[in-house]
């Protein structure tokens, strides 16, 4: 069976999964924030074979969805659309696109559990949000099979299952995943944390995970969990 | 062969002293206009200048400088990289480009942006959520201009043009105008729908990647039926002696600057290895003058670009150091470049 996935934004990190996707022999259905056609010129020369569509469409035909939208705009998204699906959620608080919004900032809240509230009924799981989209298009081993040291991308979610599945599709798109405890756990990947940019292989991700509190934000999650 | 530009590009950042002692906002700026007069001595195509409102970068109004340099220069053309059109009123920086204009006698160029930074926002009064409005309305505006015959504009980001005039006029009919891009595809589209030159800013990453914008860039003007110009592009760097002085200054400029960056973004610093990476296969280019002439021959022959411009100054350098990446960079890399460039052509 052809694999499948869906992408939510068609910006700089959604047009680099979507080139990835397809060199890994997936399908892609893929959506900006409007119309078809409005993408079309830029997916046809840059990610040639993806499917454009409205981000409605994208929602109800794939089982796997990756939201690679500004984390300020997942609630404009339909949740009962997404239910029963796997959500990879790559998105990051960016306060110059998100403006200045507190709980994107909190280290007891991952935004992936904000997401995974707002999505109830579907597997979330943080997956690509750490690593540049230019990393992830020169690093990714299906794009540059001559890459001298395969990279990890680290995967957080809470149902075994799902997670399963992501680090199913993180090899596919020629990357080692890197598993962590749950979608808490995925704070440990966010901005502000030593891991945030991280464009490293599996050994050195972990250690850079091991010492997430590194940084002042890292501290702060550190206290929380310690307490 | 076309014509190869070589540019120099500063945003204006602040030198230190011997002694590490930050130079004043002042001092860094006079010391711009040196490094401009510098440029041109040397037969340097492009000075180019950016424009930033925080405290790593005295440059807030880069045609000002240009303007102190137009005085004391010949043949170097006076750019921006970038001006953020966006917080900007485009009649305004028509007017100021076209007053540089005149008192270089017509070497002015505008590049405009949207910036990589958005201190300018709330600074100027903007909202961050209409920066995609902004731009897109501005640069309607400012095309508009472009034609030096009245106009009559109207839309939601500031006060209609009923038949305005607007002045003083060049003596070209034309003012030079780029759009900078960055990593957004949108905005290739829209400079090619205005029928506008690009400069790809490629601070990271393997510049091979935007090969497709290339293509991406000429497909649109297909689309629009607008001129296909010549691309440009530009990259951090560092020129030394040797190998292994660049590495070190770079690794104490370029580094330390991108991490403090990154900081406010939230990114980790950056690693040594990532560092080197940059050097030996991304968008750094930094060493001897020969090894940054084959990286940058090979550059652009790789991507087809017809102007590469090295944004010199970062982090806290001496003015000797940034004297010192200027010189190489004129008088051993550029020659070097397109002795390269020229060699390939003939095979
Ligand atoms: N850039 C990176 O290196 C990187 C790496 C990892 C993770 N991320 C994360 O990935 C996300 C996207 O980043 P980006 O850099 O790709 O941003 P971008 O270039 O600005 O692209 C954002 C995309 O999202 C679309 N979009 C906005 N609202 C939408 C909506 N309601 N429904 C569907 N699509 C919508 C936009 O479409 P329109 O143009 O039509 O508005 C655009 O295609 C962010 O959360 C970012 O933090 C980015």
């Amino acid at each position: 069976m052809t694999k499948q996935i869906g992408i939510i934004g068609a910006g700089k990190l959604g047009v680099v999964l979507a080139q990835i996707a397809l060199q890994a022999g997936y399908q892609v259905q893929i959506a900006g924030s409007g119309s078809a056609e409005k993408i079309a010129l830029t997916m046809t020369v840059l990610a040639p074979g993806a499917r454009i569509m409205t981000s409605t469409e994208v929602l109800a035909n794939n089982e796997v969805i990756i939201l690679a939208l500004p984390l300020s705009k997942f609630n404009q998204l339909d949740a009962a659309s997404l239910a029963g699906k796997l959500v990879l959620d790559a998105m990051n608080y960016w306060w110059e696109v998100d403006g200045k919004r507190a709980e994107f900032n909190d280290p007891r809240v991952g935004t992936s559990e904000l997401v995974q509230n707002y999505f109830k009924d579907s597997n979330v799981v943080k997956a690509f949000n750490h690593m540049g989209y230019h990393d992830l298009l020169d690093e990714s081993m299906v794009i540059n099979p001559t890459n001298p040291m395969r990279k990890a991308i680290a995967v957080a979610g809470d149902n075994g299952q799902a997670v399963a599945q992501a680090r199913q599709i993180v090899t596919d798109f020629g990357f080692d995943a890197l598993v962590l405890d749950d979608l808490n756990a995925g704070l440990k990947l966010q901005p502000g944390v030593n891991t945030f940019g991280a464009n490293l292989p599996y050994e050195d991700l972990q250690t850079a995970i091991l010492n997430y509190d590194e940084t002042p934000f890292g501290q702060e999650i550190a206290k929380l969990k310690l307490q | 062969m076309e014509k190869i530009l070589f540019g120099l590009d500063t945003f204006g950042d602040i030198p230190a002293n011997e002694n590490g002692e930050l130079l004043s906002d002042a001092q860094a700026l006079r010391q711009v206009v040196a490094e401009g007069v510098l440029a041109d001595q040397l037969g340097v195509d492009i000075i180019a200048l950016g424009e930033h409102h925080r405290e790593d970068f005295a440059i807030s109004s880069p045609e000002m400088v240009l303007a102190a340099m137009a005085m004391q220069t010949e043949k170097i053309k006076l750019s921006t990289g970038v001006t953020v059109l966006s917080s900007d009123d485009p009649v305004r920086v028509f007017q100021r480009f076209s007053t540089l204009d005149a008192l270089s006698n017509g070497r002015a160029q505008v590049m405009l942006g949207r910036g990589s930074f958005t201190e300018s926002f709330p600074l100027f009064g903007f909202n961050l959520n209409d920066y995609d409005v902004l731009f897109e309305e501005k640069l309607n505006l400012f095309s508009q201009l472009l034609t030096e015959k009245p106009v009559t504009w109207q839309g939601t980001t500031r006060a209609p043009l009923q038949n305005a005039d607007v002045y003083p006029k060049t003596e070209s009919g034309h003012l030079d105008t780029y759009v900078g891009v960055g990593g957004s595809p949108e905005s290739i589209i829209r400079a090619a729908r205005y029928g506008l030159p690009v400069m790809l800013a490629i601070i990271g990453g393997s510049p091979e990647r935007f090969k497709p914008y290339m293509r991406l860039y000429e497909k649109a003007t297909e689309q629009f039926q607008t001129p296909v110009h010549p691309v440009g592009m530009h990259s951090h760097g560092v020129i030394a002696p040797t190998d292994e002085e660049a590495r070190e200054l770079a690794w104490r400029s370029i580094r330390v600057s991108m991490d403090r960056i990154g900081r406010d973004r939230g990114w980790a610093p950056m690693t040594r290895e990532r560092f080197e990476n940059e050097i030996e296969n991304g968008s750094y280019y930094v060493g001897s003058p020969t090894t940054v002439a084959k990286k940058i021959a090979r550059t652009i022959k790789n991507l087809g670009v017809k102007r590469f411009d090295l944004v010199y100054s970062a982090g806290n350098q001496t003015v000797a150091e940034r004297e010192q990446t200027i010189e190489l960079y004129a008088k051993e890399v550029i020659p070097q470049v397109r002795a390269i460039l020229a060699e390939a052509a003939n095979d």
